[in-house]
């Protein structure tokens, strides 16, 4: 089956390539590149479907691998498992719903395609990649197209905002190709697969008279961080986000938020967890503090935020919150909510930017004030928007409630300190959500554009429709993918475990009382 | 069968939710309501069974399975969950009835009753929970409900307002339920109540470290789930979104806010009944609440004005009645006053919900007056649901709140001296603001027709464009009033619930706490081996069993007093007592307090840390670092727009396309 992945991973590209040819920029021109585009996309999503059917979620090991020996010494090797696979098939199904979300974009279109489906493969590329240099190609190259789409189609400040985006996410990077290298003399390979089986030292030693505890491991481990810490974006490096959001074209919000910022929380249960458990575990209270800093800073930001798309992006950094907080747990609750609530966020956070968009391309204002009373003229955007903001809310039976749920459970074992703040971000978040529901959707119509606002025609609601079932579906029965991340996560505990043993239990039963002292 | 309960109200929910334009006004709520009436069918047919000693469990299929974290969706029913399905359906079925003659003039009929039907959706799966995270899908989804039902009117911004608040304020309880979830799964490894009520009695001396505290695992899961139950009951700390949830339409206050979803709390009590029992300190600060919050909203019911207010801190303060008992350890006598509250509370809610229609959507009670004349028959039910409250004897309200009092008496410990010292001080008040609001509404003079402007009162009291259709459809102007009787389908409803108020206690008190109580309830409520509350409560003082009555009348005798014989007296009584009406009237101060404590510290904290923080802070540093750079890529970028950077990114993208080529070819 590795040649299906071969192809789900480069037909994106192609289908950009050919698009070189094309001469011309009229509408029929037009027409034609988007729909190849979204042809493109949705065979690609249809080819990865190949891959879901064959998938087996009870293994913990590398499935439809593909390894060919590459340039130099290296090689191109390809493969899946419970961590990446679930965020293919997030990548390969958001991108038709991008594209369809794209249809009216005038301004070199070519090249907004070409662009967009080079990014689809770079970033299928993240995620199936089992070479260190090969990921870190498309790690990294997937910034380029981003940057150009904010820079290119974005909105006022998009030069202050691209730039901010490329020089955060670059500088993170560098630190994590240096600790690459580092790892490739010290193991004399940069294959994935083998690195995870790779004890890094972590005996301590000192550097100018300070202690490294973790020694080499915890080194790594920050290198790693920084880059991870940055494309999450996890408090106090979350700043790019908002900006890159709010310049961003709607198609650009929904992959950033959707996709881009799920390769940081991968890169942790791909390197950081596995490779590093030492450092991972004496990390974990730094990790956990800038976690509930961000669930709690970035939910007080968001209840203020004028703009709607900066309080969807604030709420973004508080969920991404969440997700680290999950991850260093060191349980199987923990990750697993991890990795649940980045693939929820994919259809939740990406479905709010899409809202933001419909109302955007009408009223051509993201300014909150500026709404009201949109319920009475656009009733079905009112509704899908309901349905999101309570996901984003993490209502139960929605896919948010899953993932929340989870990663509290996980950090309540590990830290009953970090559970306690964490949970304080369900009421926060109801508040930042609901009260910019009750300004855009509820009240009476004061501004008089609104009153002629259109409903939502037949392309937009089904952009919405695969979202709302995704989310709905997982949130009732979230099994499929908590089982696929379930056999990873059990897998990298069972090492983590290893290096640095069990916690003990909570508490531990005694004999049933007798009557007497049980109630005086 | 169970499953058809509770999923019947979700079809119609999805019905009239869906196809609402296309079926039609009339279908898109009789097909609800119609599909309501099966359901409560069928739960009294389970209730039947279930007294016969047939449980049951449904399992549907797995939800969140996570390591050992396991829970399935399931329906279970025992006789804790055959009791709230008859309670519910039924009350529901009735106020969906009401409903469509409640809400005819409403151009949203078929939204409204998909929200309800949902609503009862929500609720069966909360009482039907085998685990503890499908209570909470239902708690949640029960305050979704209640935040789209009280902001029905949308164009009204007090009724977003209230809609908000309920739901935040919910959600600083779920904040407990949550973390009490958590402490549960972390103890337990387990969700299922079967396998961790079982497992309870063994952690009845364990301890954890919570927080900075090493403290008792069930003392401090159960003080944690109350927390929950607190924001959902409305109990005091956490009860100030009941009364600004009076905003929704009056079916809602009394399906949701009177008879069902504020009950929750009190059903989880019972249900954890098995947890709590090992908790005496977790217990002792329910009956505490429980108490306080009888006392303060009743208080506070003393000097309101508004007839749904009346009755919302009425409902609060019986709600506090049972959390009490509960406390005590007395499960079934709470369980049965919310049974019977439902009952007459339900019956209260609608009656004045029939009084506002007949005034035209006037809340006022100070603007109404001499109405037992124009609607005799609401004036009858009113009485009858009053007097069910107030506890005359063989009326259902007398068996469960004697019941209450009763078992404060017997409890042991200082809560239960106060819970049982403020149980007959709240009998005497619950009498007197009851009478307060039949004497203002219903007789004494017709101050409606001397009311100068009705329009201006007509404004500020709400239904803005629900009340001028009203108006424009009937008929009526702006100047008179001509109360009547309202249409059928609300009487009928009423009315049955009238038979309900007289009735539920006399039938249903050997059962549930006489002494066949232990096979009634079976397994579903759990006693520890020292309480035996259940058994003490029969054996009191002669006194202890007349003193409510007598409070009863008190407070009958002094509502008469001061409304009928001496209308001069309460102005003169407000005006000398002025610190304290004030601070009734005020609430206590709670909105104040809260806005002044919660709300603008966390607004201007967001700002602070937006503006200073990310802003001056984070941003300020890497601009600083980055001005050096910034022109060169600005340059770049505005070559960009000319088309080469594309290229020259793109020929980057294209690189490595043939690096990697390499490998594939």
């Amino acid at each position: 089956m590795g040649y299906v992945l071969n192809a789900v991973l480069w037909l994106p590209l192609i289908g950009g390539l050919i698009l070189l040819l094309l001469k011309g920029d009229g509408p029929a021109e037009r027409l034609l590149v988007k729909r190849w585009s979204l042809g493109i996309s949705i065979l690609t999503f249809l080819l990865s479907l190949i891959l879901l059917f064959s998938f087996d979620s009870g293994s913990p090991a590398f499935q439809f691998v593909v390894d060919r020996p590459w340039l130099a010494g290296l090689n191109y090797k390809l493969g899946v498992d419970g961590f990446s696979f679930p965020f293919l098939m997030l990548t390969t199904a958001l991108m038709p719903i991008v594209f369809l979300a794209s249809w009216n974009v005038e301004t070199r279109v070519r090249e907004y395609f070409i662009a967009f489906l080079a990014l689809e493969t770079l970033m299928i590329g993240v995620f199936c990649a089992l070479d260190m240099v090969l990921f870190y190609l498309f790690f990294e190259a997937g910034l380029i197209p981003m940057f150009l789409i904010i820079g290119v189609w974005g909105g006022k400040r998009r030069i202050y905002a691209s730039f901010k985006f490329f020089l955060y996410t670059l500088l993170g990077s560098l630190l994590m190709l240096v600790a690459m290298i580092w790892m490739w003399s010290y193991a004399g390979t940069t294959d994935i697969e083998k690195l995870l089986v790779t004890d890094f030292p972590h005996e301590g030693f000192r550097i100018f008279g300070f202690m490294i505890t973790g020694g080499a491991q915890t080194l790594l481990w920050l290198a790693f961080f920084a880059s991870f810490a940055v494309k999450m974006p996890m408090w106090p490096v979350h700043t790019w986000l908002p900006d890159a959001h709010v310049e961003a074209p709607t198609a650009g919000s929904v992959v950033l938020a959707a996709i881009l910022l799920k390769m940081g929380g991968y890169g942790f249960v791909r390197f950081n967890l596995p490779m590093f458990p030492v450092a991972s575990d004496l990390m974990a209270n730094f990790v956990f503090t800038l976690s509930v800093i961000a669930i709690i800073y970035a939910s007080l930001v968001a209840l203020v935020q004028e703009d709607m798309k900066k309080l969807v992006a604030y709420s973004s950094v508080a969920h991404m919150g969440f997700v680290t907080m999950g991850l260093f747990s060191g349980n199987q609750q923990g990750i697993d909510g991890a990795m649940f609530q980045m693939l929820s966020h994919g259809f939740i956070s990406g479905a709010l930017f899409l809202c933001v968009g419909v109302v955007y391309d009408r009223l051509h204002t993201r300014e909150i004030a500026a709404y009201g009373g949109v319920v009475n003229v656009m009733p079905v955007f009112a509704v899908i928007f309901l349905f999101f903001t309570m996901g984003n809310v993490g209502l139960p039976g929605t896919s948010g409630f899953v993932g929340e749920f989870l990663t509290m459970a996980g950090a309540f074992e590990a830290n009953t300190w970090v559970a306690f703040f964490a949970a304080t971000g369900v009421i926060l978040s109801a508040g930042y959500a609901l009260w910019l529901y009750r300004r855009v959707a509820f009240g009476t119509i004061v501004n008089p554009h609104v009153a002629e606002m259109q409903e939502m025609g037949r392309r937009e609601i089904a952009l919405f429709v695969p979202l709302v079932i995704a989310t709905l579906y997982f949130g009732l029965y979230p099994k499929p993918a908590l089982d696929a991340f379930g056999t990873s996560t059990a897998h990298l505990l069972t090492r983590y475990e290893a290096a640095v043993g069990e916690r003990p239990p909570m508490a531990l039963p005694g004999a049933a009382p007798a009557a007497a002292e049980a109630h005086h | 069968m169970l499953t058809a309960i509770v999923f019947l109200p979700l079809i119609g929910s999805l019905i009239s939710g869906f196809f609402g334009k296309r079926l039609g006004e009339t279908l898109a709520q009789w097909i609800p309501t119609g599909l309501l009436f099966a359901s409560a069918l069928l739960s009294w047919i389970v209730f039947a069974q279930t007294l016969g000693g047939e449980d049951r469990l449904v399992r549907l299929f797995t939800w969140i399975s996570s390591g050992e974290l396991q829970a399935d969706w399931a329906l279970r029913a025992d006789p804790l969950t055959a009791v709230m399905l008859v309670v519910v359906t039924t009350v529901s079925a009735l106020v969906h009835l009401y409903s469509v003659g409640y809400m005819a003039e409403d151009p949203s009929k078929a939204r409204f009753f998909s929200y309800l039907s949902f609503f009862t959706f929500a609720m069966l799966m909360l009482v039907t929970a085998d685990n503890f995270l499908q209570m909470f899908f239902g708690w949640e989804g029960v305050g979704v409900a209640s935040y789209l039902l009280i902001g029905f009117w949308h164009q009204k911004d007090s009724a977003n307002a209230a809609s908000m608040k309920a739901f935040i304020v919910n959600r600083v309880g779920d904040f407990g339920f949550l973390l009490g979830m958590f402490g549960v799964f972390a103890v337990f490894r387990s969700l299922d109540f079967d396998t961790v009520f079982a497992a309870a009695p063994q952690y009845a001396e364990s301890t954890f470290h919570f927080l900075w505290m090493e403290v008792k695992v069930l003392e401090a899961i159960c003080f944690l789930l109350f927390i929950g139950a607190m924001g959902k009951s409305a109990q005091f700390f956490l009860h100030t979104w009941l009364p600004d949830a009076m905003e929704g339409p009056t079916p809602v206050s009394a399906l949701i806010h009177a008879a069902t979803m504020v009950t929750a709390g009190v059903v989880m009590i019972c249900r954890l009944s098995p947890l709590f029992e090992w908790a005496p300190g977790a217990l002792a600060f329910v009956t505490f609440i429980g108490a306080t919050t009888a006392l303060f909203a009743a208080t506070v019911g003393l000097v309101q004005n508004d007839i749904k207010r009346i009755i919302a801190y009425s409902t609060c303060s019986q709600l506090g009645y049972m959390f009490f008992a509960a406390g005590l350890g007395a499960y079934p006598v709470a369980m049965f006053h919310l049974f019977t509250h439902a009952f007459f509370k339900a019956l209260l809610f609608l009656g004045a919900g029939a009084v506002i229609h007949a005034m035209h959507h006037e809340q006022d009670i100070r603007k109404m007056g001499g109405l037992w004349r124009y609607i005799p028959l609401t004036f009858v039910m009113m009485v009858v649901g009053t007097l069910a409250i107030t506890g005359l004897p063989l009326l259902s309200g007398f068996y469960s709140k004697d019941a209450i009092i009763e078992v404060a008496f017997v409890g042991k410990g200082w809560v239960a001296q106060y819970a049982f010292f403020v149980s007959l001080l709240v009998a005497a008040m619950t009498s007197f603001y009851s009478w307060r609001l039949i004497f203002k509404v219903f007789f004494g003079p017709r101050v409606w027709k001397h009311d100068p402007d009705p329009h201006a009162a007509h404004v500020e009291e709400a239904h803005d464009d629900h009340g001028a259709h009203a108006h424009d459809d009937h008929g009526h102007g702006h100047h008179e009033l001509h109360p009547h009787e309202s249409p059928k389908t609300m009487l009928i409803p009423i009315g049955v619930l009238t038979v309900g108020a007289i009735l539920a206690g006399a039938v249903f008190a050997p059962g549930f706490i006489g002494s066949g109580y232990e096979e009634f309830w079976r397994g579903s409520i759990f006693f520890g081996p020292d309480n035996h509350i259940m058994h003490d409560f029969h054996d009191v003082p002669l006194w202890v069993k007349f003193a409510p009555f007598v409070m009863m009348l008190t407070g009958f005798f002094i509502a008469w007093t001061l409304y009928e014989r001496r209308r001069d007296l309460p102005a003169k009584i407000a005006s000398s007592q002025e610190a304290l009406y004030t601070f009734f009237l005020n609430r206590w101060w709670f909105d104040q307090a809260y806005d002044f404590l919660f709300v603008k510290p966390a607004q201007a904290l967001g700002r602070f840390l937006w503006k200073k923080g990310d802003g001056a802070t984070i941003d300020g540093a890497i601009d600083g670092a980055s001005m050096k750079i910034a022109p060169a890529i600005a340059g770049l970028l505005r070559r960009a727009q000319s088309g080469y950077v594309f290229h020259y990114a793109f020929a980057m993208i294209l690189g490595v396309v043939v690096l990697v080529g390499l490998a594939v070819v």
